[in-house]
């Protein structure tokens, strides 16, 4: 329990934090910030497992979520026949060329020795491979995006259940991690972070321009939802009841008929948002304790040691016998599939697919932030690091605009300066995201809650 | 006649505008280049240490406009290019004191100093946005055309116009006489040949008697330089926004790995093959195999190998093939 003692104390403080947003502003900012604060814990954990585990640098957080979000797309969304029937056969073709493409590039690589000839064979079969599957897919292509643009214009989904997605976001995402793995892992660390950053923003720019897939900056919305909707929650029977028993102390207050209709209606209303939200908090907290406790369990399993082993000192673990490139290779695609999962999550929540909004700045570098101010090889930490970073990011604002306030005092309203750095609040969260960072970085460099090994 | 139009639109559409991007990308490269070279990490703030130059040069634009100051044809940011170098180098110097210094002397890896650069990257960020806030800003002024494409047809009589804008003279012009100082600077010099040694090889330099804390100030002090000058020349031809300068960074470190990091000649050159690269591979040619091809032969389509949309992509992927194939890049720089 004491040991413990320091995790107890910091969890404690950011709920706290969370809680008291909930009485002095409201419960639905509180919730919000907690949902995903939850689901940038899940993506915390992912990047740990890289960096913390294996040492390995993943700078393409951000493709990798945005995979995740394709997935809730491509499993939710209904099919749309028309688009399958005119333009289907075409892309399936192309799916088909293809693997036949890379089962010739695998031919290859196995029939010929290293040599030049090889690389030029293996260039010769992409670049034929490109065009002849532009050509085929082509009319395929823009028969999709024609079929009523303004509300499809893509091939749609599978029209399951969006949880689903949940884990194909975790098989796109190791997928991917696995190719990238494969071509970029043996690239020193810091050009594997530069390598990873250029390839998650090919896949931003594949996924914002290929519209018969997702509808690119188009936008996908009215995702389907785990969670009951809004408004057919405020026309149950028991949500109303419930909603007024817990209110029941302030209701009985109101005599007037008339008026307790009307602001138990009020109550209504704001109490069904909140229990949505906290359907999607109940969802991500079960993913959050799964992912933990499996994290735990491999942390402080043989397989763990050999990850530190690996981590600590190569070329000792090489010797040794443990195959270096094949782990670095396991836990890249482990740790991607997880971000996967958050990227799923969080579209899940959102309801919408909005491919420019993924940033390198919001789903890559802030993700690294708090992977290093949680405390880098602790779980624990980790998640903690997702929690204090995201309601530092969504505080920020308010706490800047409180700073600014107090700073210029004595300055007119309309003087330029306060009117200047009040509207430009919003960027003092980078300010702040950065000071934090160097910060912890000089004093703290092992993060708030610093890796600890015990040995059972 | 059909032949010559076709070049002068290659010329109009390609050759020019390629080299201008080229330069700005090699200026960033050298200066990507030159901090891993000598001060061994890669530095993510480069795209807002640019854009924090730039703006700096803006503020003395417009300070200078109220003046009255101008260079009559030529742009008013060419005043403003030297004093916000020294306001640059300023703010680099203390950048390095109050945060890089920390790490050099405790030796971290590499690793540890590029994740520090993130921290940098997002105060940079923030105090860009802050003081001239996120929107785009023009603060070109003078002549904007050296040629206008009609009157290029009325001269000569073509089809085809060619125009040239003056900052992409100035741009192609500036970057030459800036690398030509630069490499006779490293090349030349006692300083430059020192930077040099203390790249190749930090114990044998420390020990022949180099002065480590000059090597840091020169690099910081030309990096400065070299930021301030790409930024501001990017802005000039296109137009400020920090949120491009940070995108910028990507194509950037593409030109620096392709050259060869480490490598100044190998970025400068790298900055000119991500260029073209570029928009070689995102032009349509269709017009282009009008000209030259008999009219039986032309092509229906576009003749684009890729939409222009993927214009990143393809530094990237040039820069994976690069990795996988020639780790030290093309021009032989460090292996990685």
């Amino acid at each position: 329990m004491r040991k413990n003692l320091n995790v107890i104390t910091a969890y404690s403080i950011m709920m706290g934090l969370i809680i008291l947003v909930g009485i002095f502003q409201s419960w639905n900012i509180a919730l919000s910030i907690f949902n995903l604060c939850l689901i940038s814990a899940v993506m915390t954990m992912g990047a740990n497992i890289q960096w913390g585990y294996a040492g390995l640098i993943n700078f393409g957080i951000m493709g990798y979520t945005a995979l995740g979000g394709l997935a809730a797309v491509l499993i939710s969304v209904n099919p749309v026949q028309e688009a399958w029937s005119v333009g289907g056969l075409n892309i399936l073709f192309s799916l088909l060329l293809i693997v036949v493409m890379v089962l010739a590039i695998r031919y290859a690589l196995k029939k010929y020795e290293k040599s030049k000839l090889r690389t030029y064979i293996i260039a010769t079969i992409i670049i034929s491979g490109i065009i002849i599957i532009r050509f085929v897919s082509e009319p395929g292509i823009e028969a999709i995006e024609e079929v009523n643009p303004a509300k499809t214009g893509f091939l749609g989904g599978f029209g399951m259940p969006i949880i689903f997605s949940w884990i194909v976001g975790a098989l796109f995402a190791g997928g991917l991690a696995f190719v990238i793995g494969k071509v970029a892992l043996g690239l020193r660390a810091d050009y594997l972070a530069i390598a990873t950053l250029l390839i998650s923003e090919i896949v931003i720019a594949i996924i914002k321009h290929e519209d018969w897939l997702t509808r690119g900056v188009k936008n996908v919305i009215g995702l389907k939802r785990p969670a009951p909707y809004e408004v057919n929650l405020q026309q149950t029977e028991w949500f109303i009841n419930l909603v007024e028993k817990f209110n029941s102390g302030k209701l009985n207050l109101i005599t007037d008929f008339a008026e307790r209709q009307a602001s138990l209606n009020k109550f209504v209303i704001e109490g069904s948002s909140i229990f949505v939200k906290l359907c999607y908090s109940g969802l991500f907290l079960i993913v959050v304790i799964i992912l933990l406790i499996l994290t735990q369990k491999a942390l402080y399993s043989p397989w763990g040691r050999m990850m530190r082993a690996i981590r600590d000192n190569e070329e000792a673990a090489n010797a040794m016998g443990k195959n270096v490139v094949k782990q670095h290779l396991l836990i890249f695609v482990l740790g991607s599939a997880i971000v996967g999962i958050a990227g799923a999550m969080l579209v899940t929540q959102d309801g919408l697919f909005t491919p420019g909004s993924y940033r390198p700045m919001r789903y890559t570098f802030l993700i690294w932030v708090m992977v290093i101010v949680g405390g880098s090889g602790n779980n624990f930490g980790a998640i903690l690091g997702g929690f204090v970073v995201w309601f530092l990011w969504i505080e920020a604002a308010p706490i800047g605009l409180y700073l600014v306030n107090v700073t210029t005092v004595g300055l007119d309203d309309s003087h330029f300066l306060k009117v200047h750095l009040i509207e430009s609040v919003p960027y003092f969260r980078f300010l702040m995201m950065g000071i934090g960072l160097l910060l912890i970085m000089r004093y703290r460099p092992k993060g708030i809650l610093p890796e600890k090994i015990e040995i059972k | 006649m059909d032949f010559i139009n076709a070049i002068i639109l290659l010329l109009n559409y390609i050759f020019v505008p390629a080299l201008t991007y080229g330069s700005q990308l090699a200026l960033g490269a050298i200066f990507v280049t030159l901090i891993y070279g000598i001060l061994r990490f890669a530095n993510f703030a480069t795209g807002d240490m640019m854009s924090f130059g730039t703006m700096v040069a803006i503020l003395f634009t417009w300070y200078f406009q109220s003046l009255g100051l101008t260079l009559g044809v030529l742009p008013t940011a060419l005043i403003a290019i030297p004093f916000a170098i020294i306001f640059m180098i300023f703010y680099m110097l203390l950048i390095d004191k109050l945060v890089f210094k920390y790490y050099r002397n405790q030796k971290s890896p590499p690793v540890q100093l590029a994740m520090v650069s993130i921290g940098v990257m997002f105060i940079t960020q923030a105090v860009v946005r802050i003081i001239i806030g996120p929107s785009d800003r023009r603060f070109f002024d003078g002549e904007k055309f050296i040629i206008k494409a009609g009157e290029f047809k009325d001269i000569t009589g073509l089809n085809e116009g060619l125009a040239i804008k003056s900052t992409q003279v100035i741009t192609i012009f500036v970057t030459l006489i800036l690398v030509s100082i630069l490499f006779w600077f490293l090349n030349k010099t006692k300083t430059g040949k020192s930077m040099k040694a203390y790249s190749d090889n930090e114990d044998l330099a420390l020990l022949s008697g180099i002065d480590p804390k000059k090597i840091v100030i020169t690099t910081w002090i030309i990096a400065g330089i070299l930021a301030t000058i790409g930024g501001t020349l990017y802005g000039l031809d296109k137009s400020f926004k920090p949120f491009t300068y940070f995108n910028n960074m990507l194509p950037i470190f593409a030109a620096a790995i392709v050259g060869g990091i480490g490598n100044p000649f190998g970025a400068f050159l790298g900055g000119y093959v991500i260029a073209f690269s570029e928009i070689l591979l995102t032009y349509a040619y269709k017009k282009f195999f009008m000209y030259v091809l008999p009219e039986s032969m032309e092509p229906d389509g576009l003749v684009q190998l890729l939409s222009t949309d993927y214009k990143f992509a393809v530094s990237f992927s040039i820069l994976v093939i690069v990795l996988l194939y020639r780790p030290s890049g093309i021009f032989k720089g460090k292996v990685l």
